[in-house]
């Protein structure tokens, strides 16, 4: 079963009207019921508030890491473990094809489904995690794969165990060694961007987003709770933090925004894998016009000169 | 206590150095309550001289605890926040950095320069935990980097202190940015080989422990320092359950084998000269 958010309701009911016609054969109808969503879906979606794209962002229909990688993905592999001390499912890691062209693919999982979302942790990685990552990274230099990130996830997980086996030096151990690896790189928001727990798999060649995810320093929730002291007060937060990914391009903290279908990922996700692929493929074509010294000091400069400052 | 003191508001707690009058005269220890005179415990360098817990240092005293006499230079100093984002929370950002600057007659959270330790020319930076918190935006993440880009033109080593409750949520993703600018930039320290020592005093927290903090080629942690990603009352929420005696505190990482070594505030000087001195052959 589809789940339609409050503002979402009358593109519901055309949906159903929709199969209605067809199961009368009433082709006529049915026509002019399409032409209606379109309008309908335009209008919705082109006046989104931040707070609704955050619904959006968290949708539980929303595609997830895995299912991008089932829809593009051909012949492929999937990477295990960080070889010290645990597979940390919040993070899926996959060797394989897009379009003939060799790929690694690192995803922040979550899980659909209450055994889904305990078996990835709620997509809240822990430091092997982000360490498995890292070794699909290094195998993808190794072996010159394009590297192909994508980001979902509300945050690293803070728990015992994190904390005892350095989460702080997972995280900060893949912004150091993302910032200088030598493959064409490019991570993709797909879904929640959580601040450094995103970030470990958002130091690339080019950071994009897709067009209903965010990307934020701390959750709004967390937000709320400490500058608002008030739990109350999260769409105030939403709209403060500027998260989404029309705001970002804005102000140029972002490389693009991946045309995600107007409707959603979340009612097309055919068509939302194949913006992704389709992105990935001219982008990594676009970076290898470049030599390996030129991109790895373009990619540094992009990440040291990002700042707003008076001097 | 008699009964007209509870009357009037006067007590026997009350006759006590307030908190406000403290730097003046009393300086109370948190760990084990022994009330002492001011002079004694900056002579320590704010650690009580009777169980050695590591109170907080201001910004000035600990430079010139560390580097030579009137060898610190600081840089950087007119770098100035703005307000990409005209955020207002309950108060609005530019409200709290006018307050912040009065209160600290600093910019910043961070304090950047070069300076001799025991004759040893060293980048140094420290983040000072009165201006918001030690918090992580675009003017302190851009002191970092250009200390870096200074001790690879001088082939210097960097010292970093870090003080911080983490990024700075005023200034939203510039802020979460920092964190992927200022490890960028190590790693390219890294490649000239030239030695980065980081030292976690309290509290180092999310993303700057998240970052530059925890990639030291040597960290060292103050005694007792609260060292984390995520912050206690995050984490009991999350599991539900109490958290057990020195959890995320410095000696509890150097148990786990996060850091290299907690080292005592007075000793901090000889123990930054004598590594750099080592990593740089000298
Ligand atoms: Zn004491």
């Amino acid at each position: 079963m589809a789940t339609y958010l409050d503002f979402e309701q009358k593109i519901k009911q055309i949906q159903e009207d929709i199969i209605t016609a067809e199961v009368r054969h009433d082709s006529a109808a049915a026509e002019i019921l399409k032409k209606e969503l379109d309008k309908e879906v335009s209008k919705t979606y082109k006046n989104l508030s931040a707070y609704q794209q955050l619904q959006l962002a968290r949708h539980q229909d929303r595609p997830y890491a895995l299912d991008y990688i089932n829809l593009l993905l051909e012949d492929k592999y999937e990477i295990h473990g960080d070889r010290h001390f645990r597979d940390d499912e919040a993070i899926v890691c996959y060797m394989g094809y897009i379009a003939g062209e060799r790929v690694m693919v690192i995803g922040e999982q979550k899980g659909r489904g209450t055994k889904n979302k305990l078996k990835r942790n709620f997509g809240m990685p822990n430091p092997e995690g982000y360490r498995k990552a890292l070794r699909a990274a290094k195998l993808a230099e190794k072996f010159n794969l394009p590297l192909l990130m994508l980001i979902d996830t509300p945050g690293a997980y803070p728990g015992l165990g994190a904390e005892e086996r350095n989460q702080s030096e997972a995280i900060a151990r893949n912004l150091l060694e993302l910032s200088q690896l030598n493959t064409q790189s490019v991570s993709v928001v797909i879904g929640e961007g959580g601040s450094g727990g995103a970030l470990a798999i958002g130091v690339a060649d080019k950071l994009v987003m897709m067009r209903y995810s965010v990307f934020s320093v701390i959750s709004p929730e967390g937000c709320s709770a400490i500058l608002w002291n008030d739990p109350t007060k999260v769409e105030s937060a939403t709209n403060a933090l500027k998260i989404t990914s029309q705001d970002l391009i804005k102000l140029d903290l972002i490389d693009d925004i991946i045309d995600e279908p107007l409707i959603g990922a979340h009612r097309d996700k055919e068509g939302a894998a194949k913006a992704i692929g389709d992105y990935f493929l001219s982008a990594i074509r676009e970076l290898r016009e470049l030599s390996d010294e030129e991109r790895l000091e373009k990619r540094y400069k992009r990440l040291t000169g990002v700042g707003a400052y008076a001097e | 206590m008699n009964l007209l003191d509870l009357f009037t508001g006067r007590s026997e707690a009350k006759k006590q150095p307030t908190k406000s009058e403290a730097p003046s005269h009393w300086i109370k220890c948190p760990s084990c309550q022994a009330l002492m005179y001011y002079k004694e415990v900056e002579n320590q360098n704010y650690v009580c001289p009777k169980c050695s817990h590591h109170l907080r240092i201001k910004v000035d005293q600990r430079i010139s605890m560390l580097c030579d006499d009137n060898t610190f230079v600081e840089m950087d100093a007119t770098l100035k926040p703005v307000d990409p984002l005209k955020f207002v929370d309950k108060k609005s950002y530019v409200k709290r950095v006018e307050e912040n600057v009065k209160k600290t007659s600093r910019t910043s959270s961070v304090v950047s320069g070069e300076c001799e330790i025991n004759s040893i020319a060293t980048q140094l930076v420290v983040f000072d935990f009165a201006f918001m918190g030690g918090s992580l935006g675009s003017v302190e993440g851009e002191k970092i980097v250009r200390a870096v880009e200074r001790a690879i033109e001088k082939k210097q080593g960097l010292v970093i202190l870090s003080a911080s409750g983490g990024a700075r949520m005023q200034e939203s993703t510039y802020a979460l940015l920092q964190m992927s600018k200022t490890s960028a930039a190590l790693a390219k320290l890294a490649k000239h080989k030239l030695p980065y020592i980081s030292v976690l005093t309290d509290p180092t927290m999310g993303g700057v422990s998240a970052s530059f903090a925890t990639l030291g080629d040597i960290i060292i942690a103050e005694p007792g320092a609260l060292i984390g990603f995520a912050g206690q009352r995050v984490i009991k929420q999350t599991i539900g359950s109490d958290l057990p005696d020195g959890f995320q505190r410095a000696e509890f990482l150097l148990e786990k084998g996060s850091i290299d070594m907690v080292v005592n505030r007075n000793d901090l000087k000889k123990t930054l000269s004598d590594l750099l001195k080592m990593m740089l052959g000298k």
